[in-house]
C-alpha cells in the first residue's frame, strides 16, 4: 500500500527553481532512502511536505498522504497533521530542543498539543506517555529522569529524545533529515539500529534524508538520488547499487569508494630517521572548581601518546569526537605547549607560540576542515596563499610562486586576484593546500580535510593529495573520523579513545584484522556498502 | 530599507553641513543681543523666530550643532580610541588574567551611567564642555571594549586564525591583520550608535548645566533657557528639540542601514 | 545554586568596594583639600580647620576611606554641610518619590515595550512591523526632557488633566502622587520602550530562526505557539539584560526629569548639592545610584539563572 505519493512537486524562490517535477512514493512500512549532495534539494523536498517551507517560497504538485493532498492542506489542517500522522527530525541534535524546557515538558508537548488524539488531558496523563516513548528510545526513567535538561545529554541521547517527540503520537510517516550526520560512527549506529527498530516494530514509514550512500545502502529498500533539485533516478536500492541506469548516479557510486591511485608504501625507508616524532606526550586542561575551595580538576586530553612519522608517509589517525586528536593536532603544530613528553620535527624540539623557530614551523603546514573558516574573507587569494612566507621571508619570485601554486592544485593563476567567497568549497580545499604547499613544507596536517566535501568532490582533493605526495615527498598526518577515507588513503593509523593510542599498525592490516576491542567496534560500526553490490558497478565503470 | 539608509545619510549630513557652514557663516551673529527683537516666531528675517535676547534661533541651531557634533565626536573617538584596543586584547588573552581585568574594568565603568560621571566630574571640576565630553567618552570605552571583544572572540574561533598562527604570526599581529578588518564594521555600526546617544548625552548634560557653558551655543541649554518661556513662545522650544532629534533620528537610521549593508550574517555565503 | 549565589554575591561585594574606592578618589583626594574646596574662596583659615577637623580630614586618606565605608554599613552617611541633618535622612525622604518615579517608568516600559515588539516579531515584514519599527527609531531619538516639555505643554497647560509640576507628598493621597509622576513617568518610559521593544523584536526574530523552533513546528505547534511557548522564554535572555541596564538609566534619567517637574528627588538633591559645593551629600548620594545599579545587575545575573537551566547547573 503505497502511504505517500508525490507527484511533481516543484518549488520556487523567487525567480530560484529549488525542485523541479519532483515525483517519488513511499510504501507503508517501508524505509525510503533519499540521497544527493549538498545543494541537491533533499531537505527542501521534506520542508515542502511538512509544509515548513520558507514563506517565500512557491509550491505545485501534489503529495496524497492517506486520502489528502499535503501541498494542498491549509496551514491550519497542516498544524493537526504535524507531529500526529507525520513527525519529523533534524541533523543538528545539540540545537534541536529547546535549552530551557526539560526533556519530559518537550516530549509531552507533542501530547498536549494534539489532545483531542492523544488521550493525554493533562500534564501527568501526557508525562506518563513521555515517559513510556523516552524508554522506547532507549532513555529509560530510572536513569534518564523527566527532569533532565537538554544539556545534561549528550548528542546521540539528544537525538533519542527528538525522535521520542516524533514518534511519541505513533505517527504513519517519520521524516529524518540527515539523523546522523553530526553524531559520531559509533552513535550512528546506535540511532540506525533504533529508527530501524522503529519501523519495523510500530509500522512507521521512513523517509531518510542523507548524503551518505552507505547509509543508505545499510537501510533502505528503495531510494531515489537527486541533483539539482531533480530526481534523477529511482528504484529498489540493491538494483540500483549493482546497476546504475544513469552516469550521475554511477559517478557518485564511485567517488564514495573512490581510493586514489598511490604507489605502495616504500618499506625500504623503515630505517630512515623519523621527520616528526611525538614522545610520551601528555596534554591537561585545568577544569573549572567543582566547589569554591576545592583545588581544579585536571582534565587529561592527550595521555603519553608516542608515534613518528617518516619522511614522505601517509599517516592516519583515528577516532571520535572528544578522544584527543584536536588537542594532539594543536600540540603538533606548536600551537599549545604539553605538560609533558616532547614532540620533534627532524632533531629539532617543537615548541609552544614564540619560543618556535620559523624555520621550524616552516617545515610543517596545515589544512583545515571548514573550507569557509580558513580563510580571512577580507584579503584576496594571492595574500592568503603567501601568508606562510611570514615564516621563510617573502621571496623576490613570490608572485610566481603564489601563480605556480594555484596551478599546481588545478587552479589557474589569475584566481589569485579573486576573494573567497568567489570560490565553491572544494575549491577553497585546494586554495587552502596551495597556502600549505607555497613554503614547500616536508609535513602536512589534514585535519578533517575532506570531511566537509561531497563525495564527487572529495574523490578529487584525495587524487590531488595523493598526485603531491608523489610529486613533493611529502608526508601526510591525515587526522580523521571517516575510517574509510583513512583506508583509501593512509600507510599506517593510528587509533585514539580517550587521549591514548589504542592500536597502531599498517592501514590494511588495521582494517583486516583490528585487534583491540575498540578498533573492532569502530569498523563494526561504519556503515558500508556490501562488497557483493560493488561488482556490478564497477565492472559497468571499467 | 534602502530609502532609510539615505534618509538617515541626508539627516546627518545636513546636521554636519550646517555645522560645517557656521564655522564661516550664520544668517545672523549668534551673540547679538536685541532685547527689541525678543521672542519673535518666524518670519522672513529670522527664518525660526529669535529667542529671549533676540538671537535668531537659526543660527544658534547651526552654532549649536557645531558643539553638539564635536563633542558626541570626539567621546566617540575616545570611546574608540582605549575601547577597541582593550576589547581586542581581552580576546587575544580570553580567559587569562588581563581578559578577566578588562571585563570587570568594563562592569565597574557600566556601574557609572554618564550622567553620573559628569556629576563626579563636574563636583570636583566645574561644569565644561571639556568634562562633558570625557564623561560621555569614559561612558564609550566600556560599549566599544565589549563590541571588539565580542566581536573578536567569534574570529579567534575560526579557522584562519589557526592558519595565521601556524605561520608563525603572534596575537598583536593577528589581531591588526585579522581581527580588526573583520570587525571594523561591526565597529563602524557601534559607532554610529554611540554617536547618536553622544548628541542626546550632551544635549542632556547641557540643559542641566553640566555641559557647554555661555557664550558657547548648545541645543540643550537652548532648550533650558526656552523652558520658562514655553507658553509665551512655544517655538523657541520646538526648534532645538526638532534639531535634536532629526539628528539623531538620522543617525540611528544610518546605523541600522549600514548594519543591514555590511553585517556579514546578512550576506550570502557564496 | 548555592554556589553560584556564593559566587554572585562575593562579585557584588567587590563591585562595590571598587565603585566606592572610585567616588572616595574622585571626591575627597583629587581635589586636594575638600574642605576648602567646600568653603570657597573667601574663607578663612580658621573656618576651614574647623571643617577638617568636623570632617575629619585630618586622617591618612585610607583611613578616612575606611571610616567612611564603616559608617555606611551602619547607615552613617554623615552629616549634610548645608542642611545640617543626617544624609542618609534626606536620602530616605528624596527616595520615596525617586524610587516610585522609576519603577512606574519601568512598568510603562515593559507594558508598552512588549505588545509593540511581539507584534512587530511577529508580523515581520509587514505593515505593523514597519509602523513599530519607525515609531521606534523616533522614540529613540527623542530627549526625554524636551519631550516632558512638550507633555506639559499639551497636558498640562493645554488640557490641564496633569500638574506642570512639583509633588504634593504620598501624604496628600495616593491619586495625587501618582498624578503629579505620571508625566515625568511617561517622559522617561517612551524613549526606553522604544528600545527595549526593537530588543525584544530583534531578540524574537533570532531565536525564531533557531533549530527547536522549526522542531516545535513539526510537533504541529503554530506560529503563535511556538512563538509563546518557545521563543519568547529563550528570547528574554538580552530583553532582560537591557531592562536591567534600562532602570539604572531611569533612575539616572530621573536626574533630568526631576529638575524639568520640579520633583524633590534625589536628583534635585544632587544638583542643589553640587551647586552649594555640599560633596558629603554628592558622595552619598552617587554612591546611592551606584549601589542601585550594581544590585540590579545582580538580580538580572539571578533572573538569568531562574530561566536558564544551563547556567542554574553549570554554575
Amino acid at each position: 500500500m503505497t502511504l505517500l505519493s508525490v507527484r511533481n512537486l516543484s518549488l520556487s524562490i523567487g525567480r530560484h527553481p529549488i525542485l523541479s517535477d519532483v515525483s517519488f512514493d513511499i510504501g507503508e512500512g517501508q524505509i525510503f532512502g533519499l540521497v544527493g549532495e549538498s545543494g541537491s534539494g533533499k531537505s527542501m523536498t521534506a520542508l515542502a511536505l511538512m509544509g515548513l517551507a520558507p514563506a517565500s517560497a512557491r509550491v505545485r504538485g501534489t503529495a496524497q498522504f492517506g486520502g489528502i493532498d499535503l501541498l494542498a492542506q491549509t496551514e491550519r489542517q497542516m498544524t493537526r497533521l504535524r507531529g500526529r500522522d507525520i513527525g519529523m527530525i533534524f541533523q543538528e541534535p545539540m540545537t534541536a530542543l529547546n535549552p530551557m524546557k526539560t526533556i519530559g515538558d518537550q516530549v509531552a508537548e507533542t501530547l498536549l498539543v494534539h489532545r483531542a488524539v492523544s488521550r493525554a488531558a493533562t500534564r501527568t496523563d501526557a508525562q506518563a506517555v513521555a515517559a513510556e516513548k523516552l524508554a522506547r528510545v532507549g532513555l529509560p526513567t530510572d536513569r534518564f529522569p523527566l527532569s533532565l535538561y537538554p544539556h545534561e545529554l549528550s548528542g546521540g541521547q539528544r537525538q533519542r529524545v527528538a525522535i521520542a517527540m516524533a514518534i511519541a503520537l505513533r505517527p504513519r510517516l517519520l521524516i529524518a533529515d540527515e539523523p546522523t550526520t553530526a553524531l559520531d560512527v559509533t552513535t550512528q549506529a546506535q540511532i540506525l539500529d533504533l529508527l530501524r527498530g522503529l519501523a519495523a516494530d510500530e509500522g512507521l514509514a521512513l523517509l531518510l534524508i542523507t548524503h551518505d550512500l552507505a547509509v543508505v545502502a545499510d537501510m533502505a529498500r528503495q531510494l531515489a538520488v537527486m541533483q539539482g533539485g531533480r530526481i534523477v533516478e529511482t528504484g529498489a536500492t540493491e538494483p540500483l547499487f549493482r546497476a546504475p541506469r544513469q552516469d550521475y548516479t554511477r559517478r557518485l557510486l564511485r567517488a564514495a569508494e573512490h581510493r586514489p591511485a598511490r604507489r605502495p608504501p616504500a618499506r625500504s625507508t623503515d630505517s630512515s630517521a623519523p621527520l616528526l616524532s611525538v614522545e610520551g606526550a601528555v596534554r591537561d586542561y585545568i577544569l573549572p572548581r567543582p566547589s569554591a575551595f576545592a583545588p581544579h580538576p585536571l582534565l587529561r586530553a592527550v595521555d603519553r601518546v608516542s608515534f613518528s612519522i617518516r619522511p614522505g608517509e601517509s599517516l592516519g589517525l583515528v577516532g571520535e569526537s572528544g578522544c584527543g586528536k584536536s588537542t594532539l593536532t594543536r600540540a603538533i603544530l606548536g600551537l599549545d605547549p604539553l605538560q609533558g613528553g616532547a614532540i620533534r620535527l627532524g632533531q629539532a624540539p617543537v615548541t609552544a607560540g614564540r619560543t618556535m623557530p620559523a624555520a621550524l614551523r616552516a617545515r610543517m603546514q596545515v589544512v583545515f576542515q571548514d573550507p569557509y573558516g580558513s580563510f580571512n574573507p577580507r584579503h584576496r587569494v594571492s595574500r592568503l596563499v603567501a601568508e606562510p612566507f611570514h615564516l621563510t621571508g617573502r621571496p623576490p619570485d613570490a608572485d610566481r610562486r603564489i601563480a605556480a601554486a594555484l596551478e599546481e592544485v588545478g587552479l589557474s593563476a589569475a584566481d589569485r586576484h579573486k576573494y573567497i567567497h568567489e570560490f565553491s568549497g572544494g575549491q577553497r580545499q585546494r586554495i587552502a593546500i596551495a597556502r600549505a604547499l607555497i613554503i614547500r613544507p616536508d609535513l602536512i596536517v589534514l585535519d578533517e580535510a575532506v570531511s566537509a566535501l561531497d563525495v564527487r568532490v572529495r574523490a578529487q582533493v584525495l587524487d590531488l593529495l595523493a598526485r603531491l605526495q608523489e610529486s613533493h615527498g611529502l608526508a601526510y598526518l591525515f587526522i580523521s573520523h571517516d575510517l574509510s577515507v583513512v583506508r583509501a588513503v593512509t600507510d599506517r593509523v593510528l587509533v585514539m579513545q580517550s587521549g591514548r593510542i589504542v592500536e597502531e599498525g599498517a592501514t590494511e592490516d588495521v582494517f583486516a584484522d583490528p585487534r583491540h576491542d575498540y578498533t573492532r567496534r569502530l569498523i563494526a560500526a561504519a556503515p558500508k556498502i556490501p562488497e557483493t553490490w560493488k561488482e556490478d558497478a564497477d565492472a559497468d565503470a571499467d | 530599507m534602502k530609502a532609510s539608509l539615505y534618509l538617515g545619510l541626508a539627516l546627518a549630513l545636513a546636521a554636519l553641513l550646517a555645522a560645517a557652514a557656521s564655522l564661516i557663516w550664520t544668517p545672523h551673529d549668534v551673540t547679538a543681543l536685541s532685547i527689541a527683537d525678543k521672542l519673535k516666531p518666524p518670519s522672513a528675517g529670522h527664518w525660526l523666530g529669535t529667542d529671549h535676547f533676540g538671537r535668531d534661533i537659526a543660527s544658534m541651531l547651526m552654532a549649536g550643532a557645531r558643539t553638539s557634533i564635536a563633542v558626541a565626536l570626539v567621546a566617540v573617538g575616545i570611546g574608540m580610541g582605549f575601547g577597541v584596543p582593550l576589547g581586542l586584547l581581552a580576546a587575544a588573552r580570553h580567559g587569562s588574567i588581563v581578559d578577566e581585568a578588562v571585563m570587570r574594568g568594563n562592569d565597574l565603568i557600566f556601574a557609572f551611567p554618564s550622567l553620573v560621571i559628569a556629576i563626579l566630574i563636574t563636583a570636583v571640576f566645574g561644569p565644561s564642555a571639556v568634562n562633558a565630553i570625557l564623561a560621555i567618552g569614559i561612558f564609550n570605552i566600556p560599549v566599544f571594549a565589549r563590541v571588539a571583544r565580542g566581536g573578536a572572540l567569534s574570529l579567534w574561533t575560526l579557522d584562519f586564525i589557526r592558519a595565521a598562527e601556524v605561520a608563525g604570526k603572534g596575537p598583536a599581529r593577528i589581531s591588526a591583520e585579522h581581527i580588526l578588518p573583520n570587525i571594523a564594521s561591526l565597529l563602524i555600526v557601534q559607532g554610529t550608535i554611540q554617536f547618536s546617544l553622544g548628541i542626546l548625552a550632551e544635549a542632556g548634560l547641557s540643559y542641566v548645566g553640566l555641559g557647554a557653558q555661555p557664550p558657547t551655543p548648545s541645543w540643550g541649554r537652548m532648550l533650558a533657557e526656552a523652558q520658562t518661556m514655553v507658553t509665551l513662545a512655544p517655538h523657541v522650544a520646538i526648534f532645538p528639540g526638532l534639531a535634536i532629534v532629526l539628528t539623531v533620528f538620522g543617525l540611528n537610521l544610518l546605523g541600522d542601514g549600514l548594519r543591514d549593508r555590511l553585517d556579514p550574517r546578512l550576506r550570502a555565503r557564496t | 545554586m548555592q554556589r553560584f549565589l556564593l559566587r554572585r554575591l562575593v562579585s557584588l561585594a567587590l563591585s562595590l568596594l571598587a565603585a566606592s574606592l572610585a567616588i572616595f578618589l574622585v571626591i575627597e583626594v583629587v581635589p586636594g583639600d575638600p574642605a576648602s574646596y567646600m568653603l570657597g574662596l573667601n574663607a578663612s583659615p580658621e573656618t576651614v580647620a574647623a571643617l577638617r577637623d568636623q570632617l575629619g580630614l585630618n586622617a591618612a586618606p585610607p583611613a578616612r576611606y575606611l571610616a567612611w565605608l564603616g559608617g555606611m554599613i551602619r547607615g552613617d552617611f554623615g552629616i549634610s554641610y548645608t542642611y545640617k541633618v543626617p544624609v542618609a535622612d534626606l536620602v530616605l525622604q528624596r527616595l520615596q518619590v525617586s524610587l516610585p518615579l522609576a519603577l512606574y517608568a519601568l512598568a510603562l516600559t515593559a507594558m508598552l515595550a512588549f505588545p509593540a515588539g511581539l507584534v512587530a516579531a511577529a508580523r515581520r515584514g509587514r505593515a505593523a512591523d514597519a509602523a513599530v519599527m519607525g515609531a521606534t527609531q523616533l522614540g529613540i531619538a527623542l530627549p526625554n526632557f524636551w519631550f516632558a516639555m512638550l507633555l506639559v505643554l499639551v497636558f498640562s497647560l493645554h488640557w490641564q488633566v496633569f500638574p506642570a509640576g512639583g509633588f504634593p507628598g504620598w501624604d496628600s493621597g495616593l491619586g495625587a502622587g501618582i498624578a503629579a509622576l505620571t508625566l515625568p513617568a511617561v517622559a522617561l518610559a517612551l524613549p526606553q520602550a522604544a528600545i527595549l521593544a526593537r530588543v525584544l523584536r530583534s531578540a524574537l526574530i533570532e531565536t525564531e530562526g533557531q533549530d527547536y523552533i522549526r522542531t516545535a513546528r513539526a510537533k504541529g505547534l503554530t506560529r503563535g505557539q511556538t512563538m509563546l511557548r518557545h521563543a519568547l522564554r529563550n528570547a528574554m535572555i538580552p530583553v532582560m539584560t537591557i531592562l536591567g541596564m534600562q532602570f539604572s538609566f531611569l533612575l539616572a534619567g530621573a536626574i533630568i526629569i526631576e529638575n524639568v517637574f520640579y520633583l524633590p528627588g534625589l536628583g534635585r538633591l544632587i544638583f542643589q548639592a553640587i551647586t552649594q559645593r555640599d560633596l558629603i551629600v554628592v558622595e552619598s548620594v552617587v554612591m546611592i545610584l551606584v549601589f542601585a545599579v550594581i544590585l540590579v545587575t545582580f538580580l538580572v545575573d539571578l533572573a538569568y539563572a531562574a530561566i536558564d537551566p544551563r547556567l542554574r547547573r553549570r554554575a
